[in-house]
């Protein structure tokens, strides 16, 4: 006979296992207390009714106060078997004198086809794949359902896009329209992790599809392999909850910013710049928007571009975390948002600075005094191009 | 003297100094100092007519000086001034 080192199987050796049917029969005659050993994510994706969760190291201080009486019949469950063997092993230990092991385990359980509980609103691969959102208080199954039926748009799947789409793919946002007009290329990939070497030359918009459809099935992606402008912002933006910014110019965020107000759309904005970031999330109406912060876009030489300037691929990463972050709480309606306020990530002095962002009582976008856009008017916007120029030229004279 | 604080795009008019701790009891006048010293930063932070560039973003500490007394805001020696112009840099 060969001889066992498996530990549990020693243990089982000193206690008794009951099969999952006998143990089913126990539990329908009412006789049995029933304790199942493992963790919170296993009890929260499904559970045997009746069931009350006490984790092995946990049963000496916790198994007086469910069975106080040592003579009581006992049964524990995990998910094969193992760990409520050596539970039942501990019980015996402190002078329980009618306790059983759940062969098998909830695994066999399920198997024999006997009636298990499971959280309705999603489905049983979910509930392990978001189990350790659920089992923040914060997110719990109500918020993780949030997110799965949230629609959130990003603005580029370029520095900031790339890890923004990352992180809400995983998180299970259910929709994410992504925009870009651009294709993959070599220079992209120091920051833009979720676009491949074998991708360099597809849309950046199709690429980030493939990542997403490798990552999590949940979501769904909308391509967008366009750039927004005044004839098609709207009809872009219009049916998603929240719209993340990582525009690479100006035009774009004024254009942007004032579609959104329009359509009472929030909108997580950041920029990122050689060793530096900003971010600030505007909610029309409810804080200021891009425009009471910025009144006016920075003639060009204020403003190069991270292709014109250079930016640490990290930086990337991290602001376009942050925007995710808000993303998350605003869909979950959880913590304090970044409105009303600018972070700016200064990363080679680890240095994060705060500031006041007011909104501006002469704001022509979202000020008290802005005009009423009619709804003919809706889709009718200012020419950005010609804003951002005209600024240029009339702050700095020397350059026109 | 109080500490202003050199966005990025800047630095290279400062000779790459992120802070400069300046002169000047008032936001406008630390600013002044600023130009004096790195003459090269007067032009991108004032107009021909000597008001600030309306690009330009200026803090005391944490909050915006247009909704404190502008560029007469009283600035001690203790304050920071950030000057923030507005990026667009995330996409390309």
């Amino acid at each position: 006979m060969a001889v066992t080192t498996d530990p549990i199987e020693v243990i089982k050796e000193r206690i008794s296992e009951v099969s999952v049917e006998e143990a089913k029969a126990e539990l329908d005659k009412g006789d049995a207390v029933l304790i199942d050993v493992r963790g919170p994510a296993e009890w929260q994706v499904s559970r045997l009714d009746g069931a009350t969760r006490i984790e092995t190291e946990d049963l000496e201080a916790e198994i007086d106060g469910v069975v106080p009486d040592t003579s009581k019949r006992v049964l524990l469950y995990c998910a094969t078997g193992r760990r409520s063997a050596r539970a039942a092993d501990v019980l015996q230990n402190l002078g329980y004198e009618n306790v059983a092991s759940v062969a098998g385990g909830i695994t066999a359980w399920t198997e024999a086809g006997l009636p298990i509980v499971e959280p309705e609103g999603m489905t049983r691969e979910q509930r392990i794949r978001y189990s350790r959102h659920t089992l923040l208080p914060e997110v719990g199954f109500e918020g993780q359902v949030k997110l799965l039926n949230a629609k959130v748009l990003l603005l580029g799947a370029g520095g900031l896009g790339a890890p923004a789409i990352e992180y809400l793919a995983a998180a299970g946002v259910g929709t994410l329209g992504i925009v870009d007009d651009d294709v993959v290329d070599m220079s992209n990939l120091q920051r833009q992790v979720i676009h491949t070497n074998d991708r360099i030359g597809m849309p950046k918009s199709t690429s980030a599809k493939e990542f997403v459809a490798g990552l999590n099935p949940d979501v769904e992606v909308v391509e967008y392999n366009l750039r927004l402008d005044a004839s098609n912002i709207l009809d872009v933006i219009r049916d998603y909850d929240i719209v993340v910014d990582g525009a690479d110019n100006f035009p774009t965020r004024y254009l942007l910013n004032d579609a959104s107000v329009r359509l009472g759309i929030p909108v997580v904005s950041a920029s990122i710049l050689g060793f530096d970031g900003q971010i600030s999330t505007f909610v029309p109406h409810d804080g200021p928007c891009y425009r009471c912060l910025y009144p006016t876009p920075p003639p060009p030489e204020l403003a190069p571009s991270c292709g014109a300037n250079g930016v640490l691929g990290v930086m990337a990463g991290v602001m376009g975390l942050l925007q995710a972050n808000e993303v998350i709480k605003l869909i979950l309606g959880i913590g304090d948002p970044l409105v009303g306020r600018l972070l700016l990530y200064d990363s080679l002095g680890t240095n994060f600075t705060e500031l006041k962002v007011r909104r501006d009582p002469e704001c022509p976008i979202c000020g008290p005094n802005a005009p009423e856009i009619p709804e003919s008017e809706m889709g009718k916007f200012p020419d950005y191009e010609l804003f951002c120029g005209a600024a240029a030229r009339e702050e700095t004279p020397e350059l026109s | 003297m109080p500490t202003i604080k050199i966005p990025p795009v800047l630095r290279s008019k400062t000779g790459g100094e992120s802070e400069v701790s300046v002169e000047g009891a008032t936001v406008g006048e630390a600013l002044k100092a600023l130009a004096e010293v790195h003459e090269a930063t007067a032009d991108q932070l004032f107009s021909s007519e000597g008001e600030l560039n309306r690009y330009v973003n200026v803090y005391l500490n944490d909050e915006d000086v247009r909704v404190l007394d502008g560029l007469d805001t009283a600035a001690s020696e203790s304050d920071t001034i950030v000057i923030l112009p507005a990026m667009a840099g995330g996409q390309a």
